[in-house]
């Protein structure tokens, strides 16, 4: 009873806490017109077009859509994996030229090294940065507590859980106090209870640490649990279909009424785009 | 638990023993029978003997000479298991060191690669054997040609794997370094190095065996001890039974490093899904 109140009044800070970010805050994420083209044999695809976006410092974003909609694409255009055909992607002031610690990326297949343990793994971007061993060892074992990871630290990842893993992952890319955090659909392979459990671990650090937070997701629900803002993307061209703000208290409630709301109108809008995905898929089939 | 465990073992272990047993106890038939020579077929039972003898020390203990462990380790099989396991060993290191560097780099750089692939692919399929006779044109006889021949054997085996090793590393696993910021030194020892071990060590595996192929025939050739060179010479004498017994001996000595491999495997890729945790 006690640990409830204590994490409702976590929750009631941390709402303080968002509403707090005004809206003049300085954008820490800027697109602008981003156009990704894939060429696939003869065929040209458009996977992003005309793409403009602003995430203002310590606001959690959503990219949100049907398989295809470009929106792992836009992520990878943020993190530096994949340059954008024409447009520019800043963070934080400085023009993206590839990927780098200053946006830690949390991937859908956590991406552990499987040949260090879990505290090697989170030591690993440390070490990169030249930090000094007992830095590093009180870094890393804040972060091993803060993830409930501390009896697993000497384990290997084929050892662990996916949840666990993904718990590894957070923890490694937290180690680097990256302003901005980029995750591409990192609960999408958990099941539901670890998938919860993941998504308000992820809002009490979010409210701990107050990162940027871009994170792809197909998940309506997901989406409307977590965000500040969705941004629904259309199937090819991959556009801005929609940018809708969430101003839902945490934690959020999926029986209430106005996220149910919420989460007719977006249903509609995704499944607008699913069936053009659809649609195109058939086609693509007889076609052949 | 642990008394069903043995009781399995021990079980397990009489099963396995059944087989043998029959075709040794069909082999001393055989020979008891009298209708085959004993110099075309030794008795088990002479080649047990032989083979004790073999390993027993051929001086008499004399404490002025030397400690009695020294002694104890003086027999003539020790001495040649030992022979042979030194050329093994140095000549796999000669050879894995020289393939691993080239593989790594062969597999990293596609430039590397296009410049050194057609040479090795020519090369390749040169069995070890037939660079005898240019072995002991060019080092003589001794221990140089012979271990030049088994580093030739390890060579290629340990090339390819490590290649195909650093080829094969999962694109995630780079993308994940670049994302930590890790530069190039960093990204091969930390990342391509272990990421690639499943692979080197399978092809140390089969260089290794390679090997201990080799260092047999070249001890029949270039040498004057070591296990092949013992059963080459026991048929000089016409010892049927010594051949048998040194075989044996082969057979022990490759079994044995063919456990420690398998031990150095299982600890190097501790972290690794196909292994159970130790």
């Amino acid at each position: 009873m006690a640990t409830l109140l204590k994490m409702t009044q976590d929750y009631a800070a941390m709402t303080a806490a968002t509403t707090a970010v005004s809206p003049a805050a300085p954008s820490q994420i800027q697109v602008r017109g981003v156009e990704k083209i894939f060429t696939v044999g003869a065929q040209k695809i458009v996977a992003l077009q005309g793409i403009d976006l602003d995430i203002r410092k310590g606001e959690f974003v959503c990219l949100l859509g049907p398989s295809g909609c470009g929106k792992s694409t836009l992520l990878n255009a943020v993190a530096g994996f994949q340059p954008p055909t024409r447009g520019t992607v800043t963070a934080d002031g400085k023009a993206v030229t590839g990927p780098g610690p200053d946006r830690g990326m949390v991937f859908q297949e956590y991406a552990l090294f499987p040949w260090m343990t879990v505290a090697e793994n989170v030591a690993f971007g440390l070490q990169i940065k030249k930090m000094g061993k007992a830095d590093i060892a009180a870094r890393v074992e804040a972060l091993l507590e803060k993830l409930h990871l501390q009896d697993f630290r000497n384990r290997y990842p084929k050892d662990l859980s996916g949840g666990m893993r993904q718990r590894v992952a957070i923890a490694r890319v937290l180690a680097l106090d990256s302003p901005i955090l980029l995750m591409d659909e990192p609960f999408g392979a958990l099941d539901a209870l670890t998938r919860r459990t993941l998504q308000d671990e992820l809002l009490r650090i979010w409210e701990e640490v107050g990162k940027t937070i871009l994170f792809v997701t197909h998940s309506i629900e997901e989406s409307i649990y977590l965000a500040d803002r969705i941004i629904v993307m259309t199937y090819r061209p991959g556009t801005i279909k929609q940018d809708v703000r969430v101003d839902m208290p945490r934690p959020r409630d999926g029986a209430s009424a106005e996220f149910n709301r919420l989460k007719r109108d977006l249903s509609q809008m995704v499944m607008e785009e699913q069936q053009r995905f659809s649609a195109d898929e058939i086609r693509s089939v007889t076609a052949d | 638990m642990s008394n069903a465990q043995s009781k399995l073992s021990a079980a397990s272990f009489l099963r396995g023993a059944i087989v043998p047993l029959i075709v040794i106890a069909f082999w001393q038939a055989l020979s008891s029978s009298g209708l085959i020579n004993p110099v075309v077929l030794p008795s088990p039972v002479a080649v047990v003997v032989r083979w004790w003898a073999y390993l027993l020390p051929s001086e008499p203990f004399d404490p002025a000479q030397s400690s009695w462990f020294l002694w104890a380790l003086s027999g003539e099989m020790l001495t040649d298991a030992w022979s042979s396991l030194y050329r093994v060993v140095l000549g796999f290191a000669v050879g894995a060191g020289l393939a691993l560097p080239l593989g790594l780099t062969m597999g990293t750089s596609d430039r590397v690669y296009g410049l050194m692939d057609p040479l090795l692919q020519v090369l390749r399929p040169i069995p070890p054997i037939a660079y005898i006779p240019l072995a002991i044109l060019w080092f003589g006889l001794g221990n140089a040609p012979a271990i030049f021949l088994i580093a030739i054997g390890a060579f290629f085996p340990v090339l390819m794997n490590t290649i195909a090793g650093v080829r094969h590393v999962d694109g995630i696993y780079l993308r994940a370094a670049r994302n930590l910021g890790a530069g190039r030194a960093t990204m091969f020892l930390r990342v391509i190095l272990p990421a690639a071990t499943p692979y080197i060590l399978a092809g140390a595996r089969i260089g290794i065996g390679t090997a201990f192929i080799v260092v047999i025939v070249s001890e029949m050739i270039a040498v004057n001890a070591g296990l092949g060179f013992r059963i080459l010479e026991a048929r000089e004498f016409m010892w049927s039974d010594k051949i048998i017994a040194g075989m044996f001996t082969i057979g022990l000595l490759g079994l044995a490093i063919d456990i420690a491999m398998n031990r150095l495997n299982n600890h190097l890729l501790r972290w690794h899904r196909g292994l159970d945790s130790q």
